[in-house]
């Protein structure tokens, strides 16, 4: 086990390496200028805009520019903002805490409505129920969020006008005052979010309560006189649930990531709107970190859902 | 309007024969900006006009919160940084300039004791200094007075190189010195008939000596003060996430009596100018939104709804199509588009003026851009008052045919013209925004009448205004025979923005396409004018330049001006903010009140 877990730390560094190689040479081929604003301003000189690259170091070739990327990365420095001048961690921590709120929620929503749904319309499939669920489901995971947040606009905000349609991530309020304006604010982006996610959610969790129910432990569970109850949440879900949870774990970057089209739409301030005005302004300090983090965690949740795996289901042997 | 009777204009005023709008409003009409006009009336010792202020408010503070929305968030909060006007607004809360721009170019003092004339002593005659009185009570957020220094120190902080500021323009021909704890000269390099540049404006704001002195130069990104603004402006920094969120309190030292009247502001950034619209007029969660790049269709009925209305407000923004005068399609010396080579059909002035009466204006104002667009023929300014004075543009596609036809054009079996075996065909690019397509297909159709062929072309926008070396597609390099944006006039003299016709400017792979005349048309009586306004002292015979300029830019046909497109910005019912053209929207935030 613990070599296994060193080997496949050993393994991820290369591949890191490669994902920032990769990543660094695409943002810095790509068109674009962070200084575009100032070129199209006849009043600045072009010599402002020279200086400014030359300051940034935007004219050395792209080998030289990672491999000083690189190295201060490697101490900690992740550069900063072309726009802001900011550092660019700063930057991200101060977008994680509504991230984490907001995406965090929708995505415990998500499962709140998965897995009893999942299961309950598992042990009865082809009932009404199921048949409802199933449709709301496909419905749920079918409509694009864009779609779904500017309805949600245009019936809360617009029409009844009890939800504000724009997100605030410092409310002045205290108290319990406080507690309510969040919750309001945050009710229609989590439930676009959690409903689409909860959608497909269902239907996966739907098929493994199914695949499991048919085995013959589960008939010999029920022969032996165990009430329904019990032989479902005992060993059905359990068994079940295992798929799910790598599911769900291997979803973990995405809370951190944000959701870049529904943050946009009702003004969310997480990392997804940090990563898609930094890349509208070509500010590739920026997008280069923020892609990195993500891909950091998406190979080290990888990793540790293949662990848990292994701990929740020991008939995996690691080799 | 020539010389003599531009004279005559000004002995009116003098005389109090003619108001000083109507001055602006008829100098505005042939093309150059309420500033400017305002500076001629100076320099021929008409006293500055009395900024009347509709202020109404008794008391400071009481207000309440003040919310802004602007759909780009500011990302940073040092104005001499400002990548844009996102930027520039975002300080403007918390900082301040010696004087500003209101809408009819008058220069109002806001540091500034009072403005500089001739006849206060301000001016010099020969035009090569000015004296700036600054105000006596005034204090920075942190409590430390407001002397010459802290002017001083930011004319060195924004004209050394190594601070990279954006600003360094207005600072560094320029030279700065102190004469007593209230009072500096800035001298400048030559007779400057328009003067008031640096400390003015967007590019004014003042910064304090005490926090930024330690961070000039290359040392400039570290400075704390960046990111957390000590001004002198109605409201203190309480708060700034970069993109998001701009937060501020009332400022209770506040150097003038009775303001500000909001206890709090905010200005929160991110999404989309239509819902920014929408959160304005129709829910009425926010005072004012900023920019509304919205159709006016849309405008109009989110007005319905009673909350709020569109301001519009004019400006010196000009969407024109340029017309290439050299040969993109052919590599002269390695190079499209070479100075050297000349464009094998819109060489032809009668295929320039076929395409000018092949552009419909009126129909682009009445379809597309509503009140966000007002067709025009001048490229320098705003004429939208004098239309019917003016109506210089015409839309009339017979008239074209037969401009054609006359010159030699003729049409052939596919009912495209030629001329020599050289078919008129063009390709027309501009960046990918609803109403440039939309403009694009009504001259495409008009010009398939008149037996011109066009093919459009969309670039997206973060390449086509990018200053990409590498990328073919870029506005500067024009590789293309017609092309259509926006340009932004920001700066009220015309000496900048006119420099855009000089041969010296060619836009050239020598330059890596960063010079001005981006059409590389070529004109000696364009080029000898210009030299001489630049070395002309006489600021009424300057301005007679400019306006020549302006027309022959135009009969020339390197431009074709389609619209104005004045600011628009979304505005609660209830708020009164004073808005101007030729500043920021916060040019006077110290004066917005909220009606009861």
């Amino acid at each position: 086990m613990g070599k296994y877990v060193l080997r496949r730390l050993l393994i991820a560094i290369p591949s890191l390496i490669g994902i920032s190689i990769v990543l660094f040479t695409v943002v810095a081929l790509a068109p674009g200028d962070p200084f575009e604003e100032l070129a199209t301003n006849p009043n600045i000189p072009a010599e402002v805009r020279a200086n400014l690259r030359l300051k940034f170091g935007l004219d050395d070739p792209v080998a030289v520019r990672y491999v000083r990327w690189f190295t201060s990365m490697l101490q900690g420095d992740w550069g900063f903002s072309f726009v802001s001048r900011v550092d660019v961690d700063t930057l991200i921590l101060q977008r994680i805490p509504v991230t984490l709120l907001v995406i965090g929620s929708s995505q415990l929503l998500a499962l709140l409505i998965a897995l009893p749904v999942g299961v309950y319309a598992a042990t009865r499939p082809y009932s009404v129920f199921d048949q409802i669920a199933n449709t709301l489901a496909f419905i749920g995971f079918s409509l694009p969020t864009f779609f779904t947040g500017i309805l949600l606009i245009l019936v809360f905000s617009i029409w009844l006008d009890w939800l504000p349609f724009v997100y605030r991530a410092d409310i002045a309020s205290t108290g319990w005052r406080w507690v309510w304006d969040h919750f309001k604010q945050a009710i229609m982006p989590v439930a676009v979010l959690g409903l689409a996610q909860g959608g497909s959610w269902t239907r996966y969790v739907r098929a493994a309560v199914l695949d499991v129910i048919r085995l013959d432990y589960v008939t010999t569970a029920r022969s032996k006189g165990l009430s329904e109850r019990v032989v479902v949440v005992k060993h059905v879900v359990r068994n079940a649930l295992i798929p799910v949870a790598t599911l769900v774990f291997l979803q973990m970057p995405a809370i951190f990531g944000g959701a870049i089209i529904t943050e946009q739409i009702f003004r969310v301030p997480g990392i997804g709107s940090l990563l898609i005005s930094a890349i509208l302004a070509n500010d590739t300090p920026v997008i280069i970190a923020v892609t990195f983090v993500l891909s950091c965690l998406v190979v080290l949740c990888n990793f540790t859902a293949d662990v848990i795996y292994g701990w929740l289901d020991p008939r995996i042997s690691y080799r | 309007m020539n010389e003599n009777e531009l004279r005559s204009l000004i002995d009116a005023v003098k005389a109090r024969r003619l108001t000083r709008r109507r001055f602006v409003q008829i100098v505005a009409g042939v093309g150059l900006t309420a500033p400017m006009a305002t500076q001629l009336l100076t320099w021929s010792g008409v006293a500055h006009a009395q900024a009347k202020s509709d202020y109404k408010a008794t008391k400071r503070g009481g207000g309440g919160p003040l919310k802004l929305l602007w759909w780009q968030g500011a990302t940073l909060l040092n104005p001499h940084f400002a990548v844009g006007t996102k930027d520039q607004e975002g300080s403007r809360i918390f900082y301040e300039p010696l004087g500003a721009w209101d809408t009819d170019g008058n220069l109002v003092p806001i540091l500034a004791a009072e403005a500089p004339s001739l006849q206060n002593g301000g001016l010099a005659a020969d035009g090569k200094s000015v004296i700036w009185k600054l105000k006596k009570n005034v204090r920075w957020h942190d409590g430390k007075p407001f002397t010459a220094d802290d002017v001083l120190f930011t004319w060195e902080y924004a004209s050394d190189p190594a601070t990279a500021a954006v600003t360094t323009g207005s600072y560094k021909d320029v030279k700065v010195e102190k004469i007593d704890s209230h009072t500096v000269r800035v001298l400048l390099p030559k007779p400057t008939p328009f003067w008031a540049d640096a400390f003015v404006g967007t590019r004014g704001m003042i910064l304090p000596k005490h926090l930024f002195d330690a961070f000039k130069g290359d040392k400039s990104r570290d400075a704390p003060t960046n990111l957390k603004p000590v001004g002198t402006g109605p409201y203190k920094f309480t708060d700034f996430k970069p993109g998001d969120m701009v937060r501020g309190q009332i400022n209770m030292d506040y150097h003038e009596p009775n303001r500000p009247f909001f206890d709090s502001i905010e200005m929160k950034g991110g999404g989309d100018a239509v819902s920014a619209a929408r959160a304005v007029m129709q829910t009425g969660e926010f005072d004012y939104a900023w920019n509304m790049q919205v159709e006016d269709e849309i405008l109009l009925r989110l007005e319905k709804g009673g909350k709020g209305r569109a301001s519009i407000v004019p400006g010196g923004n000009i969407e024109h199509i340029q017309l290439n005068t050299t040969d993109p399609w052919t590599e002269v010396e390695g190079e499209r588009a070479s100075a050297k080579s000349r464009h094998p059909t819109l060489s032809d002035p009668a295929v320039r003026d076929a395409l000018n009466l092949l552009v419909d204006r009126q129909a682009v104002q009445d379809h597309i851009y509503g009140r966000t667009g007002i067709a025009t023929r001048n490229f320098l300014n705003n004429p939208e008052r004098f239309r019917s004075k003016n109506v210089k543009f015409e839309f009339n596609v017979d008239k074209a045919n037969q401009v054609l036809e006359t010159a030699g054009w003729k049409k052939g079996a596919d009912g495209i013209r030629a001329k020599d075996g050289k078919k008129l065909k063009f390709v027309f690019q501009t960046s990918i925004n609803g109403p440039r397509q939309k403009t694009q297909a009504i001259v495409k159709q008009a010009c398939q009448k008149a037996g011109i062929d066009i093919e459009v072309k969309a670039v997206t926008a973060s390449v086509y205004f990018s200053s990409d070396v590498a990328n073919p597609d870029t506005y500067t390099k024009f590789f293309c025979d017609i092309q259509m944006y926006t340009t932004t006039m920001t700066q009220p003299d015309p000496e900048l923005f006119m420099d855009q016709f000089t041969s010296w400017q060619f836009s050239t792979k020598e330059n890596k396409w960063q010079g001005r005349n981006i059409t590389r048309v070529r004109s000696d009586e364009y080029d000898k004018t210009y030299r001489a306004a630049e070395g002309e002292l006489d600021p009424v015979k300057r301005a007679a330049m400019f306006m020549r300029l302006n027309d022959i830019a135009v009969e020339l046909r390197a431009v074709i001006p389609v619209v104005f497109r004045p600011r628009v910005a979304a505005i609660s019912n209830k708020l009164r903010a004073p808005l101007s053209g030729w500043d920021n929207d916060l040019w006077l935030l110290k004066d917005w009140y909220r009606e009861a």
